[in-house]
């Protein structure tokens, strides 16, 4: 087998405390499907036909229960971790380093992408790689987001991400936040690689192939908890570290050992370098090709450990993380699902109005009169008569009493909507009821901060 | 006759001349008579021949059962003859051959009585005797039996050989064999249900017409784009390697076939026999699919073929015995001995030779990078020889920058020129090392294209020119022209940005403009003065008698 698929779908959701607070973020819907579902769909239409995937009780149980989920073909091995638990991803890794038989391929359960994931893949084998992933140009998100005063990003750490001139191998790699006195990269990497572009408007993508040798480096090294935040730094700064151009006694001792036991003398030491076999040494010896030109060293510059990352310019590729990712991945989600936007169940009559970007989903009722334009309406949501909905989400279970007006909102699910109802830019949390008359503009609801808006107009604002 | 004479003796002259005249008429009239047999015989024999090319050519398709029992009815009481027909009889098996020379055997006796009906009858029952045994035999024994009744210029046939797939791109009954091919070629693995076929690789770009036999494939395009991930229908070493193929990652013969030997030593380690299966046999079919896939990825070199060659023949002799265990390892083992005489220690061998070749003083050409003019060069060097090379290179490959960094990099005081300045920088030179990409039967030395061009003005400067290749490079292909069987590398390689413009960015869009990046050209042996190989230094002519005795040996 070549590679092992690891969904990684216990996180938080941090970052959207209102839409996460009821539902865990692996299963809010996106397209009227689970978050969840993106991925692994990516997965399966590559050819996969198993996954790990990694998460909550809470969220095993929705999935079990969700009609979405039982689309997926493949066979998913639920490994169950603590919710409370401070599990970073890279602990979980270690946690399911049993389970992990070859070279491994994380994904994170808030990616939704149409990436050829081919790309990323034969840069992992073909310059055999330990670390291969995907990045994209990151897109400003256009939509307002309700909620949000004008738009201002908070205080958004950069990523500074170097790649040398082919574009494909990462030199460098660092937060803004671990840099407090300015970039400084290292004489030996510029001595290797002179030409360097980095990079600051890059979405990691969150998709890494990993090879065995890093999860069994993991379960020794157990100070590392994060992938994004600690492994990733770790691995792009030991290519060019001199220890990892590993010299040829340890070749000949570890040669008497076989050869899949990389990596586990050295408890803290990565032996990630991966000794290539003398075969493949021999051949590379005799291929006149070198990656880089200009100086006497041979190809890679003889060091073991190599990272790639191909970089997406084109093409779709989002992290449902915060509030305003997931309505523009609402907003694109039509164009990702090849199913049709209006689902067989739902009743529409035909008086109703509806724009080529919508989604309906099932077992809905949309009365007579209505508007609904660039929305996503989630399962068995009733919208009843002179309704207008336009640019907003809401989810499933939901119902709209006649009159409305729902502009650029996020309603989740089981909310009730009075009559008359005029919300703008609002978020109204789940389980919400908003009073007949309303009129709520840039307003978010949560159980935090219960509101009841009275009738005839009052204009509130706030967060 | 002799006692007619005797007895007629008494009337002398005329009794001899009548004597003889009898006798002459006797035997005349009998030598009349064989010669009239013999004629008969002659233009039955050609009518016959010009009755079967008439049916084999035209009336092939018809079918008409009918007359086939009818035919054979008639046919049995006329089977002796049949010994004087050739060919029809002893291929195929007695029912059908009975009708066909059968039905020729009335012909002569009954010919001057024949009418038009009878003509067709016959006719038609040859046809059905020849459409049996053509569907008995299949396309094997067609050639044979219609070649041989057929009018001369079809006697060619049987003699031409089949042109392989891959020079017949142009052919498209041909692709549509080949993919049909592929599609058979699908491993069942463990997952019989599903039927994932190998895919085959499109050609891209316009294509020069001299060479729109051959593929052109586009780096940007790879063969996994097709495949699924994780690869289970071939194995994940084979994708690497055919990855690392097309990328160009290993190029170069000696490399390649080493990468390609690797990568069977870990499907060997991976592989387990299915039941009811021998491992002899299996192993085979399992390496088939994948050697397919190699090939879509990056045509094989003859070095690989002779490689693939070897490992086969070694599968198929493990004794059926044997237990699988001890089969992978006989075979790891066979790998590494044919990987380390072939390869590592020919390549020492050819460079003890060489180094006796080179002499102090000496000003040595080398053309792109060859792995082992490198290692002789670098011996040579060790070996405290006195000398400098020059480093030609040529577009697109620009591979002469690598090998002169290894030069530089061991000490040796190297020059670089590209190509085009090879006949002003000839004077200087004292020697010509080529490396070669494989020793044609007839002598022909396939390298890297450019290195034709090199012996030629070296030849014409009357500078030695020495190829050095290892034996297990020696193919029995024959060829005289670079045309008939290359290698189209990727159109996109020759396009270049100076000064940020590009001007070739939209050649595709140019109806009229071709690019053609060819990889290898044919030397002829008159431009080559010798051959270093690791079995001594042998002219050019003499690779058949090489291959002679290897093919002896094996």
């Amino acid at each position: 087998m070549e590679l092992q698929a690891v969904l990684m779908a216990a996180g938080g959701g941090s970052r959207m405390p209102d839409l996460t607070y009821n539902t865990p973020k692996p299963m809010l819907p996106v397209g009227n499907k689970p978050l969840m579902w993106h991925p692994l769909n990516l997965l399966e239409r590559v050819g996969f036909e198993e996954v790990i995937v990694i998460t909550t009780k809470e969220v095993q149980k929705m999935m079990s229960t969700d009609p979405k989920m039982k689309d997926v073909k493949m066979k998913l091995d639920v490994v169950c971790i603590q919710e409370d638990g401070d599990m970073g991803t890279a602990d979980a890794l270690r946690h399911i380093q049993q389970k992990i038989k070859t070279d491994v391929l994380v994904v994170s359960c808030d990616l939704i992408t149409d990436v050829a994931l081919h790309e990323v893949v034969d840069l992992f084998r073909a310059h055999n790689a330990t670390l291969a992933m995907l990045m994209s140009k990151a897109h400003d998100f256009t939509e307002t987001v309700p909620g949000q005063k004008g738009k201002k990003k908070t205080g958004e750490q950069r990523d500074f991400v170097g790649v040398d001139q082919s574009g494909k191998r990462l030199l460098f790699m660092a937060n803004e936040a671990d840099l407090e006195d300015g970039l400084s990269i290292r004489k030996s990497i510029m001595r290797k690689h002179p030409r360097m572009h980095i990079k600051t408007g890059l979405v990691d993508a969150h998709l890494y192939c990993l090879k065995k040798a890093v999860v069994d480096f993991l379960a020794d090294n157990k100070s590392i908890s994060s992938i994004r935040g600690e492994l990733l730094p770790y691995l792009v700064r030991k290519q060019f570290s001199k220890t990892t151009n590993c010299p040829k006694s340890k070749d000949d001792a570890d040669d008497q050992t076989q050869k899949t036991a990389d990596g586990s003398t050295n408890s803290t030491e990565l032996l990630i370098c991966s000794r290539d076999e003398p075969l493949l040494q021999l051949a590379q010896e005799r291929s006149c090709w070198n990656d880089h030109r200009g100086d006497m060293s041979e190809a890679y510059h003889g060091g073991k450990l190599r990272c790639y990352v191909h970089i997406m310019d084109q093409g779709l590729c989002y992290r449902v993380n915060t509030l305003a990712a997931y309505i523009e991945a609402n907003r694109l989600a039509s164009k990702l699902l090849e199913e049709p936007a209006v689902h067989p169940s739902a009743v529409i009559s035909e008086r109703c109005q509806m724009g080529p970007d919508s989604i309906i989903g099932a077992q809905c009722q949309v009365a007579d009169k209505t508007s609904i334009k660039r929305s996503t309406i989630g399962n068995s949501t009733t919208v009843k008569e002179k309704v207008k909905v336009t640019n907003s989400i809401i989810m499933h279970g939901v119902t709209i009493e006649e009159g409305c007006n729902i502009h650029g909102c996020v309603i989740c699910s089981n909310a009730v909507i009075g009559r008359g109802a005029d919300l703008k830019y609002c978020l109204v949390g789940n389980g919400q009821q908003i009073e007949a008359e309303g009129e709520a503009h840039s307003f978010h609801t949560s159980t935090f901060n219960m509101l009841s808006l009275f009738s005839p107009p009052t204009v509130t604002r706030g967060t | 006759m002799a006692e007619s004479g005797v007895t007629d003796g008494l009337c002398n002259t005329d009794d001899i001349e009548r004597s003889k005249t009898e006798g002459k008429e006797l035997t005349k009239e009998e030598k009349q008579r064989l010669r009239k047999e013999k004629k008969q015989q002659k233009k039955n024999k050609e009518k016959n021949d010009e009755k079967t090319s008439h049916e084999g050519e035209k009336k092939k398709n018809k079918k008409k059962k009918e007359e086939q029992p009818a035919g054979s009815a008639s046919q049995p009481p006329a089977q002796p003859s049949p010994k004087a027909v050739p060919a029809p009889a002893p291929p195929p098996p007695a029912a059908a051959a009975v009708p066909v020379p059968a039905s020729e055997a009335p012909a002569p006796a009954d010919k001057p009585a024949k009418s038009k009906a009878d003509l067709k009858a016959e006719r038609r029952a040859r046809q059905e005797a020849e459409r049996a045994s053509k569907g008995k035999k299949g396309d094997v024994g067609q050639p044979a039996p219609t070649g041989k009744l057929k009018a001369p210029p079809s006697e060619l046939q049987p003699v031409v050989k089949r042109l392989p797939e891959h020079v017949q791109v142009d052919n498209p009954e041909v692709v549509k064999k080949l993919a049909k091919k592929l599609e058979r070629q699908q491993t069942p693995g463990c997952n019989a249900a599903e039927n994932v076929k190998i895919p085959l690789r499109s050609d891209y770009g316009y294509k020069v017409s001299l060479f729109s036999h051959l593929h052109q494939y586009s780096r940007k395009a790879p063969l996994t784009q097709q495949l699924g991930i994780p690869s289970t229908v071939i194995h994940p070493a084979i994708v690497r390697l055919g990855l690392q193929y097309s990328q160009g990652i290993v190029a170069g013969s000696n490399a390649r076939s080493v990468a390609l030997l690797h990568a069977f030593q870990q499907v060997i380690r991976d592989y387990t026999t299915p039941p009811n299966e021998e491992l002899s046999r299996d192993l085979v079919n399992k390496l088939k699919p994948y050697i397919s896939f190699l090939n879509q990825c990056r045509p094989l070199s003859a070095s690989m073929g002779n490689a693939i060659k070897y490992i086969k023949k070694e599968i198929s002799n493990i004794p059926s015995q044997c237990k699988e265990e001890e089969a992978k390892i006989k075979l790891l083992n066979c790998i590494e001995r044919y990987i380390n005489e072939k390869i590592v220690l020919a390549a020492k061998a050819i460079a003890k030779y060489s180094i006796e070749k080179i002499s102090d003083g000496d000003v040595i050409l080398v053309y792109g990078c060859s792995s082992l003019v490198n290692h002789i060069l670098c011996e040579a060097f060790e070996k405290k020889r006195k000398f400098r090379v020059i480093v030609v290179d040529s577009r697109p490959r620009l591979e002469g920058r690598e090998a002169l960094r290894r030069l530089v990099q061991k000490g040796i005081s190297c020059t670089y020129v590209l190509i085009s300045a090879v006949s002003y920088i000839l004077p200087e030179v004292s020697k010509v090392f080529l490396g070669a990409h494989a020793l044609l039967a007839n002598g022909y030395v396939m390298s890297r294209v450019g290195t034709s061009q090199i012996a030629l003005v070296a030849k014409a400067f009357n500078v030695p020119v020495l190829v050095c290749c290892e034996t297990y490079k020696f193919c029995e292909r024959v060829q005289t022209d670079s045309f008939v069987s290359n290698e189209l590398d990727d159109p996109d390689d020759l396009i270049v940005t100076r000064k940020g413009k590009t001007q070739l960015e939209h050649w595709q869009k140019v109806p009229s403009l071709g690019l053609l990046n060819l990889v290898y050209d044919v030397t002829p042996p008159d431009f080559v003065d010798l051959v270093i190989t690791d079995l001594g230094m042998i002219p050019c002519t003499s690779v058949p008698v090489v291959l002679r005795v290897k093919n002896v040996d094996q």
